[in-house]
C-alpha cells in the first residue's frame, strides 16, 4: 500500500512526555481527546496543523521514555500514517507495531519540514517528492511485520488464540 | 559457547538452548499493571474476551501514579483496576502502599524470574538476578491472561566495576556517569549486566537504583548476578526459600565490554532534558533552586533517607527550596518513622508525602511553576516530566539533592564530608568511610 502525506520534522529524542505528557494522565482515559494534545510539548501547533495522512518525521531514539501505549494510540488516532525517524526506542516501537501504527527507520536527515513523501512499505521505499530523493527503508524483523499484516497483537492472539510468531 | 544472565533466563522460560539475537516465545513468571497503563490493559483484554490472569497470586496492579487520585476521571481508572483484582483473583497494590518497581522487590520478585511490568522501569528487578524489562498495555495483557509473550533474546553489554566510591559518591552518580558515557539510546535492544568488585560489594538498594536507570540507556534490562547480598535481602523479606543463584557463565559473549573505576567517580547531575546531559557537579555554577525532591523507584528508599537525614539533621532547609519527600513504600515509611528519620526530615522543613510516585510523573504533589528549577533523585528529567514544558529539572543523588536544599543551589555533597559536618546518627549508611 503506497501512502502519502507531508512530512513533520522534529528533532532527537522526542520522549513520550513529548507525545503524551503526564500532565494530561487524567484523558488517558479519554483518547480522542488527549490526541488533540499529541506531541505538544515538542511542538505546540502541531496538533492543529496537521492534516490526516501526514508523516511524522524525527530524529534518533524516537519514543524513548515510558511505557504508555496512549503515546503511539494518540499519533494514530490524530490521523498520521506512519513514524519516520533514524532509530526508535524499544518499548515505543513494540508499542507502536502492536497497536498497528507503522514505523519506518531510516536516513530522516533527507528530509525536510513539510517535504512531499510517498512511503512504500512493500518496496522498502520512502520517496520524497519535494526533494526527488528515494530513501532505503531498514525492514522491520518478521516477527513485527506478522503482528503488523494481522493488525497489531491482540488482533493476532484473537485470531490465533496463541502466540503464532516464530 | 557460554551464557549471558539474559541468554540463561530466557532459555530456561522457553525449554530450550537460545542465544542472543534468536526470537522466542517465553513463559512469563511475574506481571504488572499501574495505574497509568492498567486501565487500557484491561480493556484491550475485554476487547479480545481475554479478560482473565492465568496466574493471579503473580499479577500485580499497582495504584501509585496518581495516588491519592487528585482527579474524579484518575479516581474512575482506579476503580477499574480494583474491579479486575476482585475479577480474577489478581493482587492489588493499593493507594500508599508504594511504587510498583520498590513493592516488587519486596515481595513479589525472585531471582531466575521473568519479570513483565507495563512500566519502562520494569528493569529494576534485574538486580534480583531477574530477567525483568518494560512493555506497553497490551503485551503484558496478553502476558497477564496468557502467561507467555515474544522476546527477542538480547545481546548483553558488560559494565564492569571496580574500586571504591569516594565519601559523598553513590550508585545513582555511577549509573548518571554511564548514562552521559554511553548516551540515552546507548544500550537499546540490549541488555547491561553490571558486574566487578563494586558491585560485590554493593548493598542491595544500590544495586536498585543501577537496574532501575538501565532504561535511560535504552536497555531492554538491567541485570546483577544474585549472591549472598541478594539471599540476605530475601531472608529479611522473608523470602530465603526464593534465592537462586543466577550469574553468567565465564566464557558468555558480550556485545561489549566497559571497565569503570568507581574512584574517580564524582557526584554527577544531568541537567535538562534528557539523562545522558550530565555534568559533574564541580562544574555545575551557579544553578539556584526551587524544589528538591527526594523519594521514586530509583531513590526512594529507607537507604536514601537515612543518607538525606544524616545531612538535614538539626538543620532548616533554604527558606526559596521547597523540600519534598517521599518514601517508595509504606515499609519504607514505617522503618523512617521508626527511626526517627521522618520528624528529622519535617523539622527540616520537608514535606513528606503518601509512598508512591510522588511528583516525578508531573500529575500531581509538586508540579513546577514556569522557570522553575528542581533537583530530583527520580530517574528522568525530560521536558514537561514535572507537569510543565516550561520547568527545569536536573537530576541526582539523595546526598546532593539534600545537601542542595540546605544551600539553595545544586552543590557538592562531598563538602560536607570533608568537613565532617554529617552527622552521622543513623545507622547501616553505606559509603561514608
Amino acid at each position: 500500500m503506497i501512502k502519502k502525506g507531508k512530512a513533520w520534522k522534529f528533532g532527537n529524542n522526542i520522549s513520550t512526555d513529548h507525545i503524551a505528557p503526564g500532565r494530561l494522565f487524567h484523558l488517558r482515559s479519554n483518547l480522542p481527546e488527549l490526541a488533540k494534545h499529541v506531541l505538544e510539548d515538542a511542538d505546540p501547533d502541531f496538533a492543529k496543523n496537521m492534516s490526516h495522512g501526514d508523516f511524522v518525521v524525527a530524529g534518533k531514539n524516537f519514543g524513548l521514555g515510558s511505557s504508555r501505549e496512549h503515546a503511539p494510540k494518540i499519533i494514530k488516532i490524530a490521523g498520521v500514517n506512519a513514524v519516520l525517524a533514524k532509530s526508535f526506542a524499544r518499548i515505543f516501537f513494540r508499542n507502536a507495531i502492536n497497536i498497528g501504527l507503522p514505523l519506518i527507520e531510516c536516513n530522516t536527515d533527507l528530509i525536510n519540514q513539510g517535504d512531499d513523501l510517498e512511503v512504500n512499505l512493500e518496496a522498502g521505499i520512502v520517496k520524497n517528492l519535494t526533494q526527488n530523493i528515494d530513501i532505503k527503508i531498514t525492514p522491520l524483523p518478521e516477527v513485527m511485520i506478522k503482528i503488523l499484516n494481522e493488525g497489531g497483537l491482540a488482533k493476532h492472539i484473537e485470531k490465533h488464540g496463541d502466540f503464532q510468531l516464530v | 559457547m557460554g551464557k549471558t544472565i539474559a541468554e540463561k533466563i530466557i532459555s530456561e522460560h522457553c525449554e530450550k538452548d537460545v542465544s542472543a539475537g534468536e526470537f522466542v516465545v517465553a513463559k512469563v513468571d511475574v506481571t504488572m499493571v499501574q495505574d497509568g497503563t492498567g486501565p487500557l490493559t484491561i480493556e484491550e483484554m475485554k476487547k479480545i474476551n481475554l479478560e482473565q490472569a492465568i496466574n493471579p497470586e503473580k499479577t500485580v496492579l499497582f495504584i501509585d501514579h496518581a495516588s491519592p487520585s487528585p482527579r474524579k476521571e484518575l479516581s474512575n481508572s482506579h476503580k477499574v483496576l480494583r474491579d479486575f483484582a476482585k475479577k480474577t483473583g489478581a493482587v492489588l497494590s493499593d493507594v500508599g502502599e508504594g511504587v510498583c518497581h520498590q513493592r516488587l522487590v519486596e515481595s513479589h520478585v525472585s531471582p531466575g524470574e521473568i519479570v513483565i511490568g507495563a512500566d519502562s522501569h520494569t528493569c529494576t528487578s534485574g538486580a534480583l538476578g531477574a530477567f525483568a524489562t518494560g512493555m506497553g498495555s497490551t503485551d503484558v495483557g496478553i502476558a497477564i491472561a496468557l502467561g507467555k509473550t515474544w522476546l527477542k533474546v538480547p545481546e548483553t553489554i558488560k559494565i564492569n566495576i571496580t574500586g571504591k566510591f569516594q565519601a559523598g559518591v553513590y550508585a545513582k552518580d555511577l549509573i548518571l556517569h554511564i548514562a552521559g558515557m554511553i548516551g540515552a539510546d546507548g544500550a537499546t535492544y540490549k541488555a547491561l549486566e553490571f558486574t566487578g568488585e563494586t558491585i560485590e560489594k554493593m548493598p542491595m538498594a544500590d544495586r536498585f537504583t543501577l537496574s532501575n536507570m538501565a532504561v535511560e540507556l535504552g536497555a531492554k534490562a538491567g541485570l546483577i548476578a544474585s549472591d549472598e547480598t541478594t539471599r540476605e535481602y530475601l531472608l529479611s523479606r522473608g523470602r530465603e526459600d526464593r534465592f537462586r543463584e543466577i550469574f553468567a557463565d565465564q566464557d558468555a559473549v558480550y556485545s561489549e565490554i566497559i571497565e569503570i573505576d568507581a574512584s574517580k567517580i564524582v557526584p554527577t547531575l544531568s541537567c535538562p532534558h534528557t539523562v545522558d546531559n550530565t555534568i559533574t557537579v564541580d562544574k555545575i555554577g551557579n544553578v539556584k533552586l526551587d524544589q528538591v525532591f527526594i523519594g521514586t523507584c530509583t531513590n526512594g528508599r529507607i537507604e536514601d533517607l537515612r543518607v538525606a537525614a544524616n545531612i538535614l539533621k538539626d538543620k532548616k532547609k533554604h527558606p526559596d527550596v521547597r523540600l519534598i519527600v517521599v518514601p517508595a513504600s509504606r515499609e519504607v515509611y514505617s522503618q523512617a518513622l521508626k527511626e526517627g528519620i521522618i520528624k528529622t526530615l519535617v523539622d527540616a522543613g520537608a514535606n513528606v508525602l503518601a509512598p508512591g510516585c510522588g511528583p516525578c510523573v508531573g500529575i500531581h504533589a509538586g508540579i513546577l511553576g514556569d522557570d522553575e528549577v528542581c533537583l530530583a533523585t527520580q530517574n528522568r528529567n525530560f521536558q514537561g516530566r514535572m507537569g510543565n514544558p516550561k520547568g527545569y529539572i536536573y537530576l541526582g543523588s539523595p546526598a546532593t539533592a539534600a545537601y542542595s536544599a540546605l544551600t539553595g543551589y545544586i552543590s557538592d555533597p562531598r563538602e560536607i564530608y570533608a568537613l565532617h559536618t554529617a552527622q552521622r546518627i543513623y545507622p547501616n549508611e553505606k559509603y561514608i568511610h
